[in-house]
């Protein structure tokens, strides 16, 4: 296991805004463009094949192979189709509610986000760049002007424009971004994937914004700099959005492999005796406590105990929470977030939302219970997006990491005195929608 | 993976899918529908294999869709 000095776990410049003047000072220029095809811009790709590094929006999918992806689907084009150069979008719509590694990542470290996707857009000899943050978000103002600092010293090849689709759930999700972008409705695409035909029917690279981080900092440092600490099946340093009953919940930066507990001591560690952790987010897998403060923070180890690191959440469940109400404030909120276009995801998740709240609530049976794990089954693998199969593995492994209070609350009780709305180790819900589904997609333009 | 002979893919497409249920008549078994009324096909995923004595079934299925939600393909294309 690879251990980083404190120093070397700190790459994203997260304790303070950056302008453009101090990103330069501390980063310097970009290394030079030698002309879109030349060969530099290749040599880019092979460095971050080199650097091992993999995307940090959740599906941890090495970000070489995606370059090469954009690239030949680009080359397999006749040099005159109009959709043959590819399109770039930075994905900084951070859908997780219990996520906050990206808002930090925008509000502090912005240009180095902005150099990784011009960097990825010189490297795959794309002609349009976007960066997409949620409707409203308050990292806006700053971005807008970044990107007017940016303008004024022409850093960029070709401009980066701010885009903001609608804050919904499936509105992150790689297909949905850019079908926004090319057709202004952010709903998941099941036939065909970005990389083949996205916005526009371009070849499309959507990329976390933590991964383009990482990825101008590998333009300017190299592979093997960037794969000096962390995991060696998924180096460098990762961002982790900390939260419930620790004493400085936030967001971290440390090597890949980082154990639970440390990453818990950055955060102050435990403040009560934790009850469980939720991994990865409300697509995500819940991991009973015992054991699990040993693990490396890194994608295989927590997959092999029993975790989804996701887009990097660990939240810690304290004994004033109870679980089952956690999951069902969760259910009800991911069933509103549908895009209403499959029928396992736009009927399921409300059927098992029922459920779930039945049991929170101590009315459900065995048979209720038999019911709700059934149906998790049959809503998984038949989605056009992961939405369906994400929220099922939220509640699924749920009733499995606190069995002992599934039985409490079929025998009518709860060991932790009900639910106690606002308490510290409550996971954040947003407001949920009214309407649950809409199989038009108006509430997505 | 294993080796197998040249065989048909039953192809759902669940964004275009109605749950109208037509597929179920005309191919019961091979398509059932959930409780919702949209169509769970065999090993529960939104692509079966069809043993080739069922071929004509699956075709029915596939004509019957007023969606056009499913497809036949062939085993040899490329799997995503």
């Amino acid at each position: 296991m690879t251990i980083a000095t404190t120093d070397a776990a700190e790459r994203l410049g997260l304790s303070l805004r950056s302008s453009l003047a101090v990103h330069l000072a501390e980063h310097g220029h970009l290394p030079a463009s030698r002309g879109r095809h030349g060969s530099v811009a290749g040599s880019l790709v092979d460095e971050v094949e080199r650097s091992g590094l993999r995307g940090r929006g959740g599906g941890w999918f090495p970000t070489a192979v995606k370059l090469r992806a954009v690239v030949e689907s680009s080359a397999a084009r006749g040099r005159l189709s109009t959709t043959r150069r590819p399109v770039v979008i930075g994905n900084g719509m951070e859908g997780e509610p219990a996520s906050g590694k990206d808002a930090m990542l925008l509000a502090a470290s912005p240009h180095l986000v902005l150099d990784g996707i011009s960097a990825a857009a010189h490297a795959i000899g794309a002609t349009e760049a976007y960066l997409a943050v949620h409707r409203g978000s308050h990292l806006v103002p700053g971005l807008l002007a970044a990107l007017a600092e940016r303008a004024e010293a022409t850093v960029d090849e070709i401009p980066i424009r701010l885009v903001t689709p609608p804050a919904r759930y499936v509105a992150s999700e790689e297909s949905a971004l850019a079908h926004w972008v090319g057709e202004g409705l952010a709903t998941p695409v099941h036939d065909r994937r970005p990389f083949q035909s996205g916005a526009g029917g371009r070849p499309t690279l959507v990329q976390n914004v933590e991964t383009l981080a990482h990825l101008a900092l590998i333009a300017r440092n190299g592979g093997p700099w960037f794969a000096g600490v962390g995991s060696p099946a998924a180096p460098g340093t990762t961002m982790v959005s900390v939260g419930g009953a620790v004493a400085a919940p936030g967001v971290v930066e440390v090597p890949t492999g980082t154990s639970v507990a440390s990453i818990l001591d950055r955060c102050g560690g435990p403040t009560a005796d934790v009850t469980g952790f939720l991994t990865g987010g409300y697509g995500g897998a819940w991991v009973p406590t015992a054991g699990f403060a040993a693990t490396p923070w890194d994608p295989d180890s927590v997959r092999a105990a029993g975790g989804v690191i996701g887009a990097s959440v660990l939240w810690a469940v304290g004994p004033d929470t109870c679980p089952l109400h956690e999951m069902a404030r969760v259910a009800a909120w991911m069933a509103g977030e549908t895009a209403g276009q499959c029928g396992p995801c736009a009927f399921g998740l409300p059927s098992v939302r029922d459920d779930v709240h039945l049991l929170a609530v101590r009315r459900a049976g065995a048979g209720d219970a038999d019911r709700l794990r059934a149906r998790l089954g049959l809503i998984s693998n038949r989605g056009g997006c992961k939405h369906p199969d994400g929220t099922a593995r939220f509640l699924a492994t749920g009733l499995a990491a606190f069995p002992d209070e599934v039985a409490a609350h079929l025998a009518g009780r709860c060991s932790f005195g009900s639910t106690r709305p606002g308490s510290p180790s409550s996971l954040p819900v947003p407001e949920a929608r009214l309407a649950s589904t809409d199989v038009n997609g108006r509430d997505f333009a | 993976m294993t080796a197998r002979p040249a065989t048909q893919i039953l192809v759902l497409n669940p964004t275009t899918c109605d749950g109208r249920g037509l597929c179920a008549e005309a191919a019961p078994g091979l398509v059932d529908l959930d409780e919702w009324g949209f169509p769970l096909l065999t090993g529960g995923g939104l692509r079966a294999d069809i043993p080739g004595e069922r071929l004509a079934e699956a075709r029915d299925a596939v004509h019957a869709c007023p969606a056009l939600a499913l497809h036949l393909e062939s085993a040899a294309r490329h799997r995503r």
